[in-house]
Protein backbone atom coordinates (compact mmCIF):
# COMPACT_ATOMS: atom_id res chain seq x y z
CA UNK A 1 0.00 0.00 0.00
CA UNK A 2 1.32 3.72 -0.96
CA UNK A 3 1.65 5.85 2.43
CA UNK A 4 -1.28 7.56 3.33
CA UNK A 5 -1.52 11.89 2.85
CA UNK A 6 -3.48 13.38 5.04
CA UNK A 7 -5.00 16.81 4.82
CA UNK A 8 -4.26 17.31 8.33
CA UNK A 9 -0.21 17.30 8.24
CA UNK A 10 0.32 20.86 8.37
CA UNK A 11 -1.68 21.45 11.82
CA UNK A 12 -0.91 17.63 13.29
CA UNK A 13 0.70 18.49 16.33
CA UNK A 14 1.01 15.34 18.17
CA UNK A 15 1.14 15.52 22.00
CA UNK A 16 -0.92 16.97 25.17
CA UNK A 17 -2.23 20.31 24.92
CA UNK A 18 -4.84 22.22 26.60
CA UNK A 19 -5.32 22.88 30.16
CA UNK A 20 -4.38 19.12 31.49
CA UNK A 21 -5.10 20.36 35.37
CA UNK A 22 -7.14 17.04 35.76
CA UNK A 23 -5.81 15.05 33.36
CA UNK A 24 -6.72 14.30 29.30
CA UNK A 25 -10.05 15.22 28.79
CA UNK A 26 -10.59 13.57 25.11
CA UNK A 27 -7.43 11.69 22.48
CA UNK A 28 -7.93 12.84 19.04
CA UNK A 29 -6.81 11.08 16.11
CA UNK A 30 -7.22 10.23 12.52
CA UNK A 31 -8.11 6.80 11.72
CA UNK A 32 -7.26 6.92 7.97
CA UNK A 33 -9.54 3.66 6.37
CA UNK A 34 -8.32 2.44 3.62
CA UNK A 35 -12.16 2.30 2.00
CA UNK A 36 -15.04 4.41 2.92
CA UNK A 37 -18.29 3.46 0.88
CA UNK A 38 -21.52 4.57 0.54
CA UNK A 39 -24.33 2.19 -0.20
CA UNK A 40 -27.94 3.28 -1.62
CA UNK A 41 -31.24 0.82 -1.68
CA UNK A 42 -34.07 1.69 -3.92
CA UNK A 43 -36.93 1.41 -2.43
CA UNK A 44 -38.38 -1.65 -1.41
CA UNK A 45 -35.01 -3.10 -1.61
CA UNK A 46 -33.48 -2.66 1.67
CA UNK A 47 -33.22 -5.77 3.13
CA UNK A 48 -31.15 -7.05 0.23
CA UNK A 49 -28.87 -4.31 0.74
CA UNK A 50 -28.47 -5.30 3.95
CA UNK A 51 -27.72 -8.60 3.39
CA UNK A 52 -25.11 -7.87 1.06
CA UNK A 53 -23.58 -5.72 3.76
CA UNK A 54 -23.21 -8.85 5.89
CA UNK A 55 -22.04 -10.83 3.36
CA UNK A 56 -19.28 -8.43 2.33
CA UNK A 57 -18.47 -7.10 5.63
CA UNK A 58 -19.54 -9.73 8.36
CA UNK A 59 -21.44 -7.11 10.35
CA UNK A 60 -25.12 -7.40 11.28
CA UNK A 61 -27.09 -4.66 10.95
CA UNK A 62 -29.78 -3.40 13.55
CA UNK A 63 -32.85 -2.68 10.89
CA UNK A 64 -33.79 0.69 12.45
CA UNK A 65 -32.36 4.25 12.08
CA UNK A 66 -29.26 5.03 12.06
CA UNK A 67 -28.48 1.16 13.65
CA UNK A 68 -24.85 0.09 13.07
CA UNK A 69 -21.86 -2.43 14.14
CA UNK A 70 -18.46 -1.41 14.18
CA UNK A 71 -15.52 -3.63 14.82
CA UNK A 72 -12.01 -3.99 15.29
CA UNK A 73 -11.24 -2.95 10.98
CA UNK A 74 -14.79 -2.61 10.09
CA UNK A 75 -17.69 -0.48 10.83
CA UNK A 76 -21.24 0.32 9.35
CA UNK A 77 -23.96 2.79 9.78
CA UNK A 78 -27.45 3.65 8.88
CA UNK A 79 -27.43 7.53 7.64
CA UNK A 80 -30.62 7.73 6.28
CA UNK A 81 -33.89 5.69 4.75
CA UNK A 82 -31.78 2.74 3.01
CA UNK A 83 -28.64 4.68 3.11
CA UNK A 84 -25.26 2.94 4.87
CA UNK A 85 -22.05 3.91 5.08
CA UNK A 86 -19.25 1.17 5.72
CA UNK A 87 -15.87 1.46 6.84
CA UNK A 88 -12.55 -0.73 6.32
CA UNK A 89 -9.12 -0.56 7.40
CA UNK A 90 -8.53 -2.15 4.15
CA UNK A 91 -8.71 -0.75 0.63
CA UNK A 92 -10.62 -2.23 -2.30
CA UNK A 93 -14.18 -2.42 -0.70
CA UNK A 94 -16.02 -0.48 -3.20
CA UNK A 95 -14.71 -2.83 -6.16
CA UNK A 96 -16.06 -5.89 -3.40
CA UNK A 97 -19.29 -4.47 -3.23
CA UNK A 98 -19.93 -3.46 -6.46
CA UNK A 99 -20.09 -6.81 -7.50
CA UNK A 100 -22.45 -7.50 -4.54
CA UNK A 101 -24.88 -4.99 -4.47
CA UNK A 102 -26.41 -5.02 -8.22
CA UNK A 103 -27.83 -2.54 -10.37
CA UNK A 104 -31.80 -3.34 -8.95
CA UNK A 105 -30.56 -3.22 -5.54
CA UNK A 106 -28.93 -0.26 -5.75
CA UNK A 107 -25.56 1.93 -5.84
CA UNK A 108 -22.29 1.79 -4.71
CA UNK A 109 -20.65 4.98 -4.34
CA UNK A 110 -16.61 5.39 -2.97
CA UNK A 111 -16.54 8.00 -1.13
CA UNK A 112 -12.61 6.84 0.19
CA UNK A 113 -10.41 9.87 -1.29
CA UNK A 114 -13.55 12.04 -0.54
CA UNK A 115 -14.00 12.02 3.67
CA UNK A 116 -11.35 12.22 6.14
CA UNK A 117 -11.99 10.12 9.24
CA UNK A 118 -11.52 11.69 12.66
CA UNK A 119 -11.88 9.48 16.23
CA UNK A 120 -12.61 11.70 19.55
CA UNK A 121 -12.32 9.24 22.54
CA UNK A 122 -12.21 9.96 26.36
CA UNK A 123 -14.45 11.29 29.32
CA UNK A 124 -15.23 14.17 27.67
CA UNK A 125 -15.79 13.15 24.17
CA UNK A 126 -19.96 13.91 24.68
CA UNK A 127 -18.97 17.34 25.87
CA UNK A 128 -16.83 18.94 23.64
CA UNK A 129 -18.82 17.19 20.45
CA UNK A 130 -21.61 18.79 22.18
CA UNK A 131 -20.27 22.32 21.44
CA UNK A 132 -20.57 21.44 17.87
CA UNK A 133 -23.58 19.35 17.17
CA UNK A 134 -27.09 20.08 18.39
CA UNK A 135 -28.04 16.75 18.60
CA UNK A 136 -28.29 14.19 22.29
CA UNK A 137 -24.99 12.55 22.13
CA UNK A 138 -25.87 10.76 26.11
CA UNK A 139 -25.76 6.95 25.92
CA UNK A 140 -29.19 6.11 26.02
CA UNK A 141 -29.93 8.50 23.01
CA UNK A 142 -26.43 7.70 21.11
CA UNK A 143 -25.99 3.86 21.76
CA UNK A 144 -23.10 2.47 20.57
CA UNK A 145 -22.75 1.59 17.03
CA UNK A 146 -25.50 3.65 16.47
CA UNK A 147 -24.62 6.24 13.76
CA UNK A 148 -26.22 9.47 12.58
CA UNK A 149 -25.68 12.31 9.94
CA UNK A 150 -25.39 15.98 11.65
CA UNK A 151 -24.32 19.63 10.31
CA UNK A 152 -21.79 21.90 11.98
CA UNK A 153 -22.78 25.14 10.17
CA UNK A 154 -21.86 23.96 6.37
CA UNK A 155 -20.01 21.04 7.35
CA UNK A 156 -21.63 18.00 6.78
CA UNK A 157 -20.93 14.96 9.24
CA UNK A 158 -21.87 11.65 9.45
CA UNK A 159 -20.87 10.37 13.39
CA UNK A 160 -20.52 6.64 14.90
CA UNK A 161 -20.87 6.05 18.74
CA UNK A 162 -17.31 3.61 18.88
CA UNK A 163 -17.31 2.99 22.35
CA UNK A 164 -18.95 4.22 25.37
CA UNK A 165 -16.67 7.31 25.37
CA UNK A 166 -15.43 7.50 21.33
CA UNK A 167 -17.01 8.45 18.48
CA UNK A 168 -15.54 8.12 14.72
CA UNK A 169 -16.64 11.35 12.41
CA UNK A 170 -16.82 11.48 8.82
CA UNK A 171 -16.24 15.20 7.29
CA UNK A 172 -15.81 16.53 3.33
CA UNK A 173 -11.87 16.06 2.97
CA UNK A 174 -11.69 19.69 1.99
CA UNK A 175 -13.37 20.40 5.68
CA UNK A 176 -11.19 18.57 7.39
CA UNK A 177 -8.13 20.99 8.20
CA UNK A 178 -10.28 23.47 9.57
CA UNK A 179 -12.84 20.87 11.31
CA UNK A 180 -9.45 19.38 12.81
CA UNK A 181 -8.24 22.98 14.33
CA UNK A 182 -11.92 23.81 15.26
CA UNK A 183 -12.05 20.22 17.46
CA UNK A 184 -8.83 21.10 18.85
CA UNK A 185 -9.60 24.63 20.32
CA UNK A 186 -12.47 23.12 21.55
CA UNK A 187 -10.92 20.38 23.24
CA UNK A 188 -8.18 22.98 25.04
CA UNK A 189 -10.23 23.50 27.84
CA UNK A 190 -10.60 19.92 29.08
CA UNK A 191 -7.05 18.75 28.21
CA UNK A 192 -6.73 16.87 25.14
CA UNK A 193 -3.81 14.80 23.33
CA UNK A 194 -2.96 14.57 19.84
CA UNK A 195 -2.15 10.81 18.89
CA UNK B 1 -38.09 25.21 16.32
CA UNK B 2 -37.66 21.66 15.86
CA UNK B 3 -38.37 19.62 13.36
CA UNK B 4 -38.66 15.58 14.16
CA UNK B 5 -37.69 14.54 11.36
CA UNK B 6 -39.17 10.59 10.99
CA UNK B 7 -35.32 8.85 10.47
CA UNK B 8 -33.25 11.34 12.46
CA UNK B 9 -35.00 12.57 15.29
CA UNK B 10 -35.67 16.12 16.71
CA UNK B 11 -33.29 18.06 15.04
CA UNK B 12 -32.80 22.14 15.04
CA UNK B 13 -34.54 24.45 12.59
CA UNK B 14 -30.55 25.01 11.20
CA UNK B 15 -30.53 21.40 10.07
CA UNK B 16 -33.38 21.95 7.10
CA UNK B 17 -34.19 23.43 4.04
CA UNK B 18 -37.58 25.15 2.78
CA UNK B 19 -38.83 23.55 -0.64
CA UNK B 20 -41.87 24.88 -0.39
CA UNK B 21 -46.16 24.84 -0.10
CA UNK B 22 -46.93 21.53 0.10
CA UNK B 23 -50.21 22.50 -1.38
CA UNK B 24 -49.26 23.50 -4.96
CA UNK B 25 -50.53 20.45 -7.50
CA UNK B 26 -47.71 20.66 -10.35
CA UNK B 27 -49.30 20.71 -13.59
CA UNK B 28 -48.41 18.00 -16.15
CA UNK B 29 -45.48 19.34 -17.73
CA UNK B 30 -46.55 18.88 -21.10
CA UNK B 31 -49.55 21.32 -20.37
CA UNK B 32 -49.67 24.77 -21.65
CA UNK B 33 -52.76 25.69 -19.29
CA UNK B 34 -51.03 29.24 -18.68
CA UNK B 35 -53.92 29.46 -15.98
CA UNK B 36 -52.55 26.34 -14.30
CA UNK B 37 -49.13 27.38 -14.75
CA UNK B 38 -49.65 30.85 -13.14
CA UNK B 39 -51.64 29.02 -10.16
CA UNK B 40 -48.26 26.95 -9.26
CA UNK B 41 -45.90 29.29 -9.48
CA UNK B 42 -47.72 32.39 -8.15
CA UNK B 43 -50.76 31.75 -6.36
CA UNK B 44 -50.46 30.88 -1.98
CA UNK B 45 -53.30 30.07 -0.19
CA UNK B 46 -51.24 32.41 2.78
CA UNK B 47 -52.45 30.11 5.94
CA UNK B 48 -52.96 31.56 8.84
CA UNK B 49 -52.69 28.26 10.55
CA UNK B 50 -51.62 24.64 10.12
CA UNK B 51 -49.83 25.02 6.73
CA UNK B 52 -48.94 21.56 4.43
CA UNK B 53 -45.28 22.48 3.34
CA UNK B 54 -42.32 20.38 2.25
CA UNK B 55 -39.16 20.70 4.14
CA UNK B 56 -35.45 18.59 2.96
CA UNK B 57 -33.65 17.54 6.31
CA UNK B 58 -30.76 18.83 3.95
CA UNK B 59 -27.98 18.87 6.97
CA UNK B 60 -29.03 14.98 7.77
CA UNK B 61 -31.00 11.89 6.14
CA UNK B 62 -31.33 14.27 3.48
CA UNK B 63 -34.80 12.97 3.08
CA UNK B 64 -37.96 15.23 1.73
CA UNK B 65 -40.55 15.79 4.15
CA UNK B 66 -44.02 16.76 4.37
CA UNK B 67 -44.48 18.76 7.32
CA UNK B 68 -47.16 20.42 8.97
CA UNK B 69 -46.45 23.74 10.49
CA UNK B 70 -48.69 26.41 11.95
CA UNK B 71 -48.00 29.85 10.84
CA UNK B 72 -49.12 31.20 13.60
CA UNK B 73 -47.45 29.07 16.12
CA UNK B 74 -44.62 27.38 14.56
CA UNK B 75 -46.12 24.09 15.86
CA UNK B 76 -44.93 21.48 14.02
CA UNK B 77 -47.69 19.08 14.41
CA UNK B 78 -46.74 16.48 11.54
CA UNK B 79 -43.82 15.39 10.04
CA UNK B 80 -43.88 12.43 7.28
CA UNK B 81 -41.50 11.18 4.24
CA UNK B 82 -43.00 13.24 1.18
CA UNK B 83 -42.36 9.63 -1.02
CA UNK B 84 -44.80 8.08 1.51
CA UNK B 85 -47.00 10.64 1.84
CA UNK B 86 -47.21 11.54 -1.37
CA UNK B 87 -48.12 14.75 -3.16
CA UNK B 88 -50.85 16.57 -1.37
CA UNK B 89 -53.42 17.95 -3.14
CA UNK B 90 -55.58 20.97 -2.79
CA UNK B 91 -58.03 22.88 -4.16
CA UNK B 92 -57.71 25.98 -2.36
CA UNK B 93 -55.81 27.89 -5.36
CA UNK B 94 -56.89 31.47 -5.54
CA UNK B 95 -58.27 31.67 -8.67
CA UNK B 96 -55.68 33.41 -10.66
CA UNK B 97 -57.69 35.39 -13.46
CA UNK B 98 -54.68 36.75 -14.99
CA UNK B 99 -54.41 34.54 -17.90
CA UNK B 100 -56.16 36.20 -20.76
ZN1 LIG C 1 -33.43 13.26 8.72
Amino acid sequence: MVDVLSPLKPVWKPGTHGNTANGIGVVLTETQPGSIVQLAAWQGQEKKLLAAIKAVSALALPDGAGGGKSGDSKAAFGIAPGKFLIVDQNEGLAAIFSGAVTSEVGTVTDLSHGRTALRISGPKAEWVLAKFFAVDFALPAFPVGSGIATLHHDIFAHIQRTGAEQFDLYVFRSFARSFWTMLCHASEEVGYEVS
Amino acid sequence: MLISCPYCGPRDLSEFTYQGDGNRTRPDPASTDQQAWNAYVYDRVNTAGDHHEIWQHSGGCRAHLMVTRNTLTHKVSAVAFARDAGHRKSDRHRMSGGAA
